[in-house]
């Protein structure tokens, strides 16, 4: 049973007849409701964060061990600024993040989703469940396959069966485009996750919105661009902040494929080979740290400008005003 | 405006046939309602005439033409839909000119038919809110806007009032009815609900399982119902049925069956005489509670307002009759019941046709 005072709006002036713990009461109530959702934020999000951010303002490194380390303010920050690197891996990684999502998580997959959902539903089932193999498929194997058919000449798939035939000099294919294969190899995997968001939110839009949209006139490129489209825009904000925030940490393709090499080195991986993966055997956590919190910082503020780009205040609608 | 003449049209999903060869024929600006329950093929045949789906067999004709194969936005169609079906990232008044956009009417002569036909609908003011900040009679008020504003040939109606409140659909319904004769459009309008399809139509085409059941005025599809199952289906409170014999004697014709003899109008009674038993129907306010030969006894009273709904218990049968709320019947109390000779119905038992009709 609820009773009269928990039903009244905690906005109302509280009269001097209430007891102020039940004021504090009231408050307390959705505190509690959001606290396990809240307590899974705070451990798995911004402790890590706190945790890495205080990482990385020591000189921590397995030459210091954990005992002899010490606070450097703001060092590691200042190396990264001038280090010569430091550019040529930004702008690597910009290039990544900016071509694999464009091009293949979101374009590619938009484009999929799209297709697929205008053929018979079996078909359409078929052709994605096509595109989800890649990603279910160990990376290992998966860039294996991508090595064996980039392989240097006079090797490979790509200079025995495909381009050979055509005539094209053989070529050592992986330092001669290596852009272009971590491209595709992101990208043909990135693309099956936008595809399955965006073919979902396609199949939701409720069908007399799809009929309406032929009786109004359109033609099914008319109704994509101006019936569809505008209805995904959750979705695409959702695909694209998500898909940019996890191009910005991952690299294991790229490690995979070319290790960095042939000016392919991007953020997140330049990070792992600093502080987890050394050549010459000296992890340099602090350093590392540093290198990691930039990625936060930068995948904040990219989700912030998304969310003003798309509009998000929008996107949740006003109520609606009852009325004849 | 335009006549659509619906050609032995079919329908079949895979082993369903959710339309079958079904005749009809909508006059220059007629109204026309496709009524029957739910899952009776009016919405499907609604959508081929739309051009959403492809007719399994038959045809199709605006006019003299063939439309089978003409896609739906060379058709001029405007359609109203049960879910308002607004688009809701477009304003009132992007939503009421998309369709002139895709037919690229000028602009200025756009402008100018919203205004007119918002102004018509009475939401001239909400032009450039969003679908999601208007109650349920406003958005369907601007659905029905973008519909007239294209200049539509034919009106599509798909349960559109079904989603609004009791009053609302009252006044909606009046209004439609009077757009639709003051502007002319030959419309079609699928609905569950029988006194729409009666208080709006010119003619109703009633739907059972795929098939065509009648097609005829409200008045003819009331007063002469071609079957059984639209006898029961038209008219709230329903039909009364009973089994009876009828038979000749002397000048009378009697309806018979044990614990009530009733005498029926001869022109009628005519046609079900010596057929062994047959159903009789007659509607409960064609049966009078007071002075009469059946004997009952009440068994509940369901007050309606303007008249009392009275269930009676006659021998092994009940009786629906409207009665004055006045006279305060009670259950349990013994009651007298004349029927209206003039008003029964008679059907063949198995074949549910009328036998007074066909």
């Amino acid at each position: 049973m609820t009773t009269i005072d928990e039903r009244i709006p905690s906005t109302l002036p509280v009269t001097a007849r209430t007891p102020w713990w039940s004021n504090l009461r009231r408050m307390v109530a959705p505190l509690l409701f959001m606290s396990p959702a809240s307590l899974l934020v705070l451990v798995f999000f911004f402790t890590p964060v706190l945790i890495l951010f205080g990482i990385s303002l020591t000189n921590l490194s397995s030459s210091t061990g954990f005992r002899n380390w010490e606070w450097v303010g703001l060092e590691n920050y200042r190396r990264i600024f001038v280090h010569p690197q430091s550019v040529d891996v930004f702008r690597n990684t910009v290039k990544y993040v900016l071509f694999t999502l464009a091009l293949f998580n979101v374009g590619l997959a938009m484009v999929l989703a799209l297709l697929t959902t205008h053929i018979p539903r079996r078909t359409g089932f078929f052709f994605r469940s096509l595109w989800l193999l890649p990603r279910i498929t160990p990376s290992v194997v998966y860039i294996m396959m991508w090595k064996y058919m980039a392989a240097d000449a006079p090797y490979g798939i790509l200079n025995q069966h495909l381009f050979g035939p055509l005539g094209v000099e053989p070529t050592n294919w992986l330092p001669a485009q290596a852009w272009a294969f971590v491209i595709l190899t992101n990208g043909f995997v990135g693309a099956s996750f936008g595809m399955i968001i965006f073919t979902s939110a396609i199949e939701s839009i409720p069908r007399d919105y799809m009929i309406a949209a032929l009786v109004d006139g359109c033609n099914l490129l008319q109704r994509i661009r101006y019936v569809i489209l505008p209805m995904l825009r959750w979705p695409l904000l959702f695909v694209t902040t998500y898909q940019t925030l996890s191009l910005l940490t991952s690299f294991e393709y790229i490690l995979l494929l070319t290790e960095g090499q042939f000016n392919t080195e991007v953020w997140s991986l330049w990070a792992y080979q600093r502080a987890l993966n050394n050549y010459w055997g000296n992890f340099q956590w602090g350093f590392g740290a540093a290198l990691a919190m930039i990625l936060v910082g930068v995948g904040l503020l990219m989700a912030v400008v998304y969310m003003r780009y798309f509009q998000f205040n929008q996107l949740v609608q006003e109520p609606k005003i009852e009325a004849l | 405006m335009m006549e659509v003449r619906l050609i032995q049209l079919t329908k079949r999903f895979g082993d369903v046939t959710a339309v079958d060869r079904v005749d009809l024929e909508v006059g220059h600006g007629e109204f026309v309602a496709l009524l029957g329950p739910s899952g009776c093929g009016k919405t499907t045949t609604l959508l081929m005439i739309a051009g959403i789906y492809a007719p399994t067999g038959g045809e199709i004709r605006f006019d003299d033409r063939v439309v089978n194969r003409i896609p739906p936005k060379d058709r001029n169609i405007g359609m109203v839909f049960q879910s308002y079906a607004l688009y809701p990232h477009m304003t009132v008044l992007e939503n009421i000119t998309f369709p002139m956009r895709l037919k690229k009417v000028p602009k200025e002569v756009m402008l100018k038919r919203a205004q007119e036909v918002a102004d018509m609908m009475g939401i001239g003011h909400l032009m450039d809110r969003r679908p999601g900040q208007l109650s349920g009679g406003q958005q369907q008020r601007v659905a029905l806007g973008r519909a007239l504003a294209k200049e539509p040939d034919i009106l599509l109606f798909d349960e559109p009032l079904s989603n609004l409140d009791a009053r609302l659909r009252l006044s909606m319904r009046a209004e439609i009815k009077r757009l639709q004769i003051e502007l002319g459009i030959t419309s079609i309008y699928v609905t569950h609900d029988q006194v729409e399809a009666m208080t709006m139509a010119d003619r109703i085409a009633v739907m059972r399982e795929g098939k065509l059941q009648a097609y005829e005025t409200p008045d003819d599809l009331y007063d002469r119902p071609k079957n059984l199952f639209i006898a029961g289906f038209i008219g709230n409170p329903p039909m009364n049925f009973l089994d009876v014999e009828v038979v000749h004697q002397g000048e009378r014709y009697l309806a018979r069956r044990p614990g009530l003899e009733v005498a029926v109008a001869p022109e009628r009674a005519q046609k079900a005489a010596g057929r062994g038993t047959v159903i009789l129907g007659i509607r409960p306010e064609d049966v009078t509670v007071g002075q009469g030969p059946i004997q009952g006894q009440v068994y509940v009273v369901e007050p309606l307002g303007r008249d009392d709904l009275l269930d009676i218990q006659v021998g092994d049968i009940r009786i629906h009759a409207l009665a004055d709320p006045a006279r305060r019947y009670a259950m349990g109390d013994s009651v007298q019941l004349a029927i209206d000779p003039d008003a029964v119905q008679f059907f063949d038992p198995r074949t549910e046709q009328s036998l007074l009709w066909t």
